[in-house]
């Protein structure tokens, strides 16, 4: 039971991460239906960005961790949804009147792109950074077995719920969630109707890369160890979790992640650590055969 | 009057303006990742400023982007239409197609031509060129070439997206070596098993993801792929885990051998003097004859019915079953022929190589085949040839320029960028030519009205 309730916590902790990422698939696919490939590594730029802010506050002597961490997320947010921005401006945009297959393809080239571009200009070596945010509560005492409750889990799942609401608030009741609606439902009358669209995706990158930025943040926190490749296999975690929930919808990407997250650590807490990646595909492709737009999504109608 | 300089002029402001807000784009892309290097060192991770090359790279976007807007983008003359690759619809269409049918039985004919040729002039003449080299490299353009048309069956024709075509070639390349491990089998009697073990994986595969659509398919078999990666990686009894499997034999030529000290060796039957280059040699027709078998099968399959079949499927599903077609069936053969093909290059693979490992079998191989089908344009034998040969052998090219090295300085490793390059010539490729190289082709079926190519944009757009 106590070691049940631990990967429990630890698993919705992982799940809050891979929820954070998959809200960047889900919103770029809900409004221009492309899979947007290079989200994964955006997510690693934003871990980068976040150790080498990090450590830079700390070496001109800010070393006051609240003050840094909050400079830190507001740094890395910035520079990733620049990054963001940029790769739908120079990649994306001039296919969007293309066929679907091209901006997956040229997705899957800035992926690359960014792996490799980090790999160059940082090293291929994974950087490790000493714990920031340590300490926690022990929450239960079996007689061999603690369950304990970190700072940083805690500090994870309330950012987590925090930007979740904000990011509600901004969908459901701001003139901008409402333009990006509109495009999500038809982009031709959206612009007919004076959105600006062309606008909208742009902010759609945005989002999704500081969010991505967020998470990549909590990741380097969490974790304490990135490198060049992290973004690979958080990106295909993140998009299934995405699809699981219902690829388009917000609430679904919070939910795959979480289920994601949980297959994921108690898998490797009952069964093989190994197996743990081929349990959360599995599941995936369970899930899909059951429900084929995912557990939240809406069935695609299609039209004779 | 609008003389050329007036006009320049007048735009200088705004190109100004446009340049200074590119350069700060870029700087605020680049001022941390560029700007700062990461140094490990024992009291943790330090921090070395950069703030040349931040600031070399910054000033490289402004200049480039003022060039570009000065003098590229209001440019009045265009490119020469390139004449290798067929682009104008309408009249000179089937004159393109034929164009493009010439092409291909030329490239054919060199590629048949070429080692034979360039060896003997090699001996002849003493000339002493890196022909181990060209091998080797013609020979990996080939097996793209061949794993290129063998995805394209499920791409281009039928239009499934696949992620994880690089699972069957493992297959293939797995069974090859786990059969001739334990059973000492020979090459050719392993490549058939190989390939029906790939197309039945097609088929398992298939099952699953035959309700999906889209995008829905397209992770579904990128899950399988990593969990085949996985599985080898891990089940260490049968394929040997992280370490692979090594000293899979290679090809024989009828019965006779390529080693030196063979007992059955090819050198001694024909009372030739021994050079290895003959194993590659027959590496090579190998794997030549096998890309050609594909592409032949596709084109022949293309008039069977069950071709038909799947380019209805990749038009327009809901028609397709209107008509009385079944999917299933229709989606399921699509996935087997697809794999039959990867499960045969697969073991080729093994066979050349001599060693397998899970680290050959990754995403970014299927990445790098669907990138070759798509550049190539979808559905365009031609096409996937020679994207196969651009971006594959451009990007080994890369490995071996020494010339970069003269601008970038002597601590400049062209290896480490490979990569970079290979990726950015993707984006730009693509953003250059978004139907393929090669956009257009020939109908596989006209009503009444001769043969002529359509224009790529008519083709369906591999919607599952």
């Amino acid at each position: 039971m106590e070691y049940f309730l631990q990967q429990l916590i630890n698993g919705i902790a992982l799940g809050s991460i891979y929820g954070l990422i998959a809200i960047g698939y889900t919103l770029v696919y809900g409004i221009i239906g492309m899979i947007n490939f290079a989200h994964g590594d955006v997510f690693m730029v934003g871990s980068f960005i976040a150790l080498i802010a990090f450590i830079g506050l700390l070496s001109i002597g800010i070393t006051f961790i609240p003050l840094a961490l909050i400079l830190v997320l507001l740094v890395a947010m910035l520079l990733t949804a620049v990054w963001g921005w940029t790769i739908e401006r120079v990649a994306y945009r001039p296919l969007r009147a293309s066929f679907r297959l091209a901006p997956l393809i040229t997705a899957i080239g800035m992926s690359i792109v960014l792996q490799n571009f980090v790999q160059v200009s940082q090293g291929a070596r994974v950087k490790t950074l000493q714990p920031v945010i340590t300490g926690g509560y022990e929450l239960m005492h079996a007689e061999n077995f603690a369950v304990s409750l970190s700072n940083i889990q805690i500090l994870i799942v309330v950012t987590t719920i925090a930007l979740m609401t904000a990011f509600w608030l901004l969908i459901d009741r701001t003139p901008l969630g409402r333009s990006l609606r509109a495009c999500e439902q038809d982009r031709m009358m959206a612009a007919l109707c004076g959105v600006n669209v062309d606008r909208t995706i742009s902010l759609t990158f945005v989002m999704g890369a500081a969010l991505a930025a967020v998470a990549g943040l909590l990741y380097l926190l969490y974790y304490g160890v990135i490198d060049f490749f992290i973004g690979f296999i958080a990106g295909i975690k993140a998009f299934t979790a995405a699809v699981l929930g219902g690829i388009g919808s917000l609430p679904g990407a919070m939910l795959g992640g979480m289920i994601i997250g949980l297959i994921e650590t108690f898998w490797s807490a009952y069964f093989t650590i190994e197996y743990k990646d081929v349990a959360a595909f599995s599941m995936l492709a369970l899930v899909l055969i059951f429900f084929p737009s995912g557990l939240l999504g809406r069935p695609e109608v299609e039209k004779v | 009057m609008d003389t050329p300089e007036t006009t320049t002029g007048r735009r200088l402001g705004p190109a100004l303006l446009d340049a200074t807000i590119s350069a700060g784009i870029a700087f605020l892309l680049f001022c941390l990742l560029l700007g700062v290097r990461t140094v490990d060192s024992v009291t943790g991770i330090t921090l070395q400023p950069r703030p040349i090359l931040l600031a070399v790279v910054v000033g490289l976007v402004f200049f480039g982007r003022l060039a570009l807007n000065l003098f590229w983008w209001d440019r009045d003359w265009t490119f020469p239409a390139l004449p290798f690759l067929p682009k104008k619809q309408g009249d000179g269409a089937s004159s393109a197609a034929n164009e493009a049918n010439r092409l291909g039985l030329i490239l054919v004919a060199f590629a048949v031509l070429f080692p034979i040729v360039a060896y003997l002039l090699n001996t002849a003449f003493g000339l002493h060129l890196p022909l181990r080299y060209w091998f080797d490299l013609s020979i990996l353009v080939l097996t793209y070439v061949m794993l290129g048309w063998g995805l394209n069956i499920v791409v281009g024709l039928a239009g499934l997206l696949d992620l994880g075509y690089v699972a069957f070639y493992a297959v293939g390349a797995y069974s090859f070596a786990i059969i001739s491990a334990h059973f000492g089998w020979s090459f050719w009697m392993c490549l058939p098993i190989a390939g029906i073990l790939a197309a039945l994986w097609g088929i398992m595969l298939g099952f699953p993801v035959l309700r999906l659509r889209g995008d829905y398919l397209a992770i579904v078999t990128l899950a399988f792929g990593e969990i085949v990666r996985i599985v080898l990686q891990n089940w260490t009894d049968v394929t040997g885990g992280p370490n692979g499997i090594s000293n899979i034999p290679g090809p024989s030529f009828f019965g006779l051998d390529f080693g030196l000290r063979a007992e059955n060796s090819f050198h001694a039957f024909f009372g030739l003097r021994y050079d290895p280059l003959y194993g590659t040699m027959w590496l090579y027709y190998i794997i030549l004859v096998m890309a050609l078998i594909t592409n032949f099968v596709t084109l022949r399959l293309r008039r069977l019915p069950m071709g038909r079949a799947w380019e209805a499927l990749r038009e327009d599903e809901i028609a397709c079953r209107s008509l009385g077609i079944n999917t299933t069936v229709t989606k399921l053969s699509a996935f087997a022929t697809g794999a039959l093909f990867g499960g045969f290059a697969g073991s080729f693979f093994a066979a050349r190589q001599s060693f397998i490992s899970p680290e050959s079998f990754t995403f970014i191989e299927s990445a790098i085949i669907l990138a070759i089908v798509v550049l190539g344009g979808m559905g365009s034998q031609l096409g996937v040839a020679i994207a196969a040969a651009v971006m594959i052998g451009g990007f080994e090219a890369l490995r071996h320029t020494d010339s970069l090295q003269l601008i970038f300085g002597q601590g400049f490793d062209p290896a480490l960028y490979r990569m970079l390059f290979f990726g950015l010539a993707m984006v730009a490729i693509m953003i250059w030519r978004p139907r393929g190289l090669v956009s257009t082709r020939a109908p596989s079926i006209t009503l009444r009205k001769g043969k002529a190519a359509i224009a790529g944009e008519l083709v369906g757009e591999g919607r599952a």
